[in-house]
């Protein structure tokens, strides 16, 4: 028996994506991120080519993020009402793409409208040359309004955008088809729903190929081994040839990870369970790297201690940079 | 792969002599293919035959049992490559290291901080399962005292680690009632010499050598020596190339039904970068280690890796559950806020320990939305108003409080009306998230 003999052969790879416009692309970017186009199992390089390594990209609000937990927003004071300033800081951490999510218009919160929208994707364009996620606050009405706005601001930039859902999609699709923009697309833990949103997305037009899939994604302790095994199953499917499972995944880690009192809750509340300067950051950390074998290419986080490990692990598992 | 009973039934001796408590040897046949009788219980079975049966019964992978009484541990017989195609059986064992050259003040010190790393998640108690004492030292007499010392200070199942056959038999001796792991560093230099001490003493080995080849060829030696019980463990490794050998291994065990790979696998997660070593632990937990060596005691690292084993090993057919009775935290009087949430165990334990820090006392209704959390309960009307108003009446809870006022989930606000109109309760809005819990009872909550 050799290790050879354990391999298994795929029909098909993973997708490859790639966000951002350079000027010679007809954008202001100063490279352009790929991702995906594995023809393996994750990370085993033994079995084929592993493709592009993961991405990172910093997750940054329009608004609102004064509520963040005191151990993220102390490393981004002064820039957390600036999203051009916030992004430059966050490319100061060591960031591959901007994530810009909208959540100073949920109605709940600041309740923006699209201009102000507008300008903070705008802004954070003109600050710093990296590619740019821009997402809704997930509210539908809102994002059908805001985001056409954005995705017309950012023309040309060759943005990811997101999220549509099987229930809200065509507004987004129409826009990202319009002004060339890729897109994300949500499921809740659910592979089927997964494939249908595709459908639904193509059956309008929008190439399958443009797509990064959102299958959900789960903290460490509070459900990640949902996500993880959804995320497994799809990847056996897309990699056995199923089309509409072939795309490259966003895992929303940072958003997710700052919910568990593990990764927020001061040590007087948590007593025994370290200091809480190292346990959020290390609980972000393992969000996203437990993802990692389950096939995340685009990992969105928050704290910059989490930026950089998660970025060594990166060069662990792919020994390079996902730089073009 | 488990045989069928007529395959069984094929080696038997088929003359019905009923030594075995049944009446035909057809009848046992099915029996021990149904897992509920040994081939032991046939006493004219042929000794070969019965041999030739065990093995092509025996499972994909082998079964280690390590230490005693309430620190005994099993590990490996899994049977899946992917969660979704079968629950992960045998929980990976997270083991501590222990220098044996530390004076034995430091030994007992690490013992001790090993006991005390136990967390409470989701009902569970979650704590690290072994010491594994490494004989730096070389020498058995250093080795013995700090495996004692260990033991003591530990409470936990051994491993002894060594390069040294004589260390591994000097603690094996000592400490043999307690059943510690025998993991030999260099399986190829010690040859045939640790397999007739893991025999003699009956204990468990761990078989060291660098990489898949060489384990394959200690393993087959070590069958050919008749050894049952061992591990595999490829030694230090980059953390691709233990990813890599990990899945080689479970895949030739399971897939290709290759019987010398076919025992569990020990890794080494010692490396010095904190942060990095970390996250290779767990993924060593999530791809298929039974057994991971680590050497950090700090909690939150601890921790981090116990809850990437709990989340792993979780039966993804079962939702995780929890009874949907009146839960109580504290002693709630009859002024105590009443919160709802789902019977899903996540949902439940966010609220509760919340609930727990916020200090007030409170009652909790997890109502049965069979598993389902706030939102996809919600969505699936699981979670409405009705439902709802009838598990407040069910639970009792009207005659613990003196007031009628409920408080909901925030991301549900819209059923306020229903449920109001359902139960005659005033509906409260609590906050979306459980970590909105503290403040909203410390300072909004009034009876
Ligand atoms: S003891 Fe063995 S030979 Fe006798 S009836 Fe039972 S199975 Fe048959």
């Amino acid at each position: 028996m050799h290790t050879q003999d354990t391999a298994q052969t795929w029909a098909s790879a993973v997708n490859t994506v790639t966000i951002g416009a350079t000027a010679a692309q007809g954008g202001t970017r100063g490279r352009t991120v790929a991702i995906g186009g594995a023809k393996c199992i994750p990370w085993l390089a033994y079995e084929g080519e592993v493709g592009h390594a993961p991405a990172i990209a910093i997750e940054i609000w329009d608004a609102g993020a004064e509520e963040w937990p005191a151990e993220l927003t102390r490393h981004y004071e002064g820039v957390l009402n600036d999203p051009g300033a916030w992004a430059k800081r966050a490319a100061e951490f060591g960031t591959d793409l901007i994530c810009l999510r909208l959540m100073g218009t949920h109605p709940d919160m600041a309740n923006r409208g699209a201009d102000d929208a507008v300008a903070a994707v705008k802004a954070v364009l003109r600050a710093v040359d990296l590619p740019l996620v821009v997402m809704g606050c997930g509210v539908d009405e809102k994002d059908n309004v805001v985001l056409p706005r954005c995705c017309q601001a950012a023309a040309g930039e060759n943005c990811l955008f997101g999220n549509v859902r099987d229930k809200n999609y065509r507004t987004l699709v129409a826009a990202c088809l319009a002004d060339g923009h890729k897109l994300i697309a949500e499921s809740p833990l659910d592979v089927n729903i997964a494939k249908q949103v595709n459908i639904l997305a193509h059956d309008v037009g929008y190439p399958l190929e443009n797509i990064v899939i959102y299958p959900t994604t789960g903290a460490l302790g509070y459900g990640l081994e949902y996500a993880y095994s959804i995320m497994e199953r799809g990847r056996l499917a897309g990699l056995g040839g199923d089309a509409l499972l072939r795309q490259p995944v966003m895992a929303d880690i940072g958003i997710e990870a700052w919910r568990a009192k593990e990764a927020y809750a001061p040590e007087e509340t948590l007593p025994g369970l370290g200091p809480a300067e190292r346990r959020g950051p290390l609980w972000e950390t393992l969000t996203a790297t437990n993802h990692l074998p389950a096939g995340a290419e685009l990992l969105v986080l928050r704290h910059p201690q989490a930026v950089a490990n998660v970025r060594r692990a990166i060069e662990e598992l792919a020994g390079a940079s996902s730089e073009q | 792969m488990a045989l069928t009973g007529l395959e069984i039934y094929k080696s038997l001796p088929k003359t019905n002599c009923k030594q075995c408590g049944l009446p035909t040897c057809l009848a046992f046949a099915m029996k021990v293919a149904a897992g509920q009788a040994g081939l032991d219980q046939c006493p004219p079975l042929d000794p070969k035959a019965r041999a030739a049966l065990e093995e092509a019964s025996a499972p994909p992978q082998q079964l280690v049992k390590i230490g005693a009484g309430e620190r005994a541990i099993e590990l490996g017989q899994e049977t899946s490559l992917y969660r979704h195609e079968g629950k992960f059986q045998h929980p990976t064992a997270i083991a501590i290291c222990v220098n044996d050259s530390l004076a034995s003040t430091a030994i007992e010190e690490r013992g001790r901080q090993i006991a005390s790393l136990k967390f409470e998640r989701l009902g569970a108690t979650l704590k690290v399962d072994m010491a594994a004492v490494f004989n730096v030292s070389g020498q058995p007499r250093g080795f013995v005292e700090a495996a004692r010392a260990a033991s003591r200070a530990s409470r936990k199942a051994l491993a002894l680690v060594s390069a040294n056959v004589e260390s591994l038999r000097a603690a094996g001796e000592a400490l043999r009632e307690e059943r510690p792991l025998l993991w030999l560093m260099d399986a190829a230099a010690a040859g045939a010499k640790a397999f007739d001490m893991a025999k003699e003493l009956g204990l468990p080995i761990c078989l060291q050598a660098p990489g898949f080849d060489a384990l394959v060829a200690s393993s087959e030696a070590a069958r050919a020596a008749g050894l049952k019980e061992f591990m595999l463990a490829p030694g230090p490794m980059k953390a691709k190339a233990a990813l890599e050998f990990l899945s080689q291994s479970r895949r030739a065990a399971i897939v290709k039904k290759f019987r010398p790979m076919g025992y569990p696998i020990a890794m080494l997660a010692t490396g010095g970068d904190s942060a990095q070593t970390l996250v290779e632990a767990c993924w060593y937990v999530l791809k298929y280690a039974a057994l991971v060596v680590v050497d950090t005691t700090r909690p939150e690292e601890i921790l981090g890796i116990l809850t990437s084993r709990q989340d792993i090993y979780t039966d993804p057919q079962k939702p995780a559950l929890v009874d949907s009775t009146l839960h109580t935290v504290g002693n709630p009087g009859t002024d105590a806020p009443v919160l709802v949430t789902t019977n899903f165990a996540l949902s439940y334990y966010s609220v509760e320990s919340e609930v727990e820090a916020s200090r007030v006392p409170s009652f909790i209704l997890p109502v049965d939305t069979e598993g389902q959390s706030v939102l996809t309960a919600w969505a699936a009307d699981k979670f409405n108003g009705k439902i709802i108003a009838k598990a407040l009446k069910e639970s009792g809870v009207e005659s613990r409080v003196g007031h009628r006022k409920v408080v909901i989930p925030g991301y549900v606000a819209v059923i306020s009306a229903s449920l109001n109109e359902e139960s005659g309760w005033e509906v409260l809005v609590g906050p979306k998230e459980a970590s909105g819990l503290v403040p909203y009872l410390k300072s909004q909550w009034k009876p």
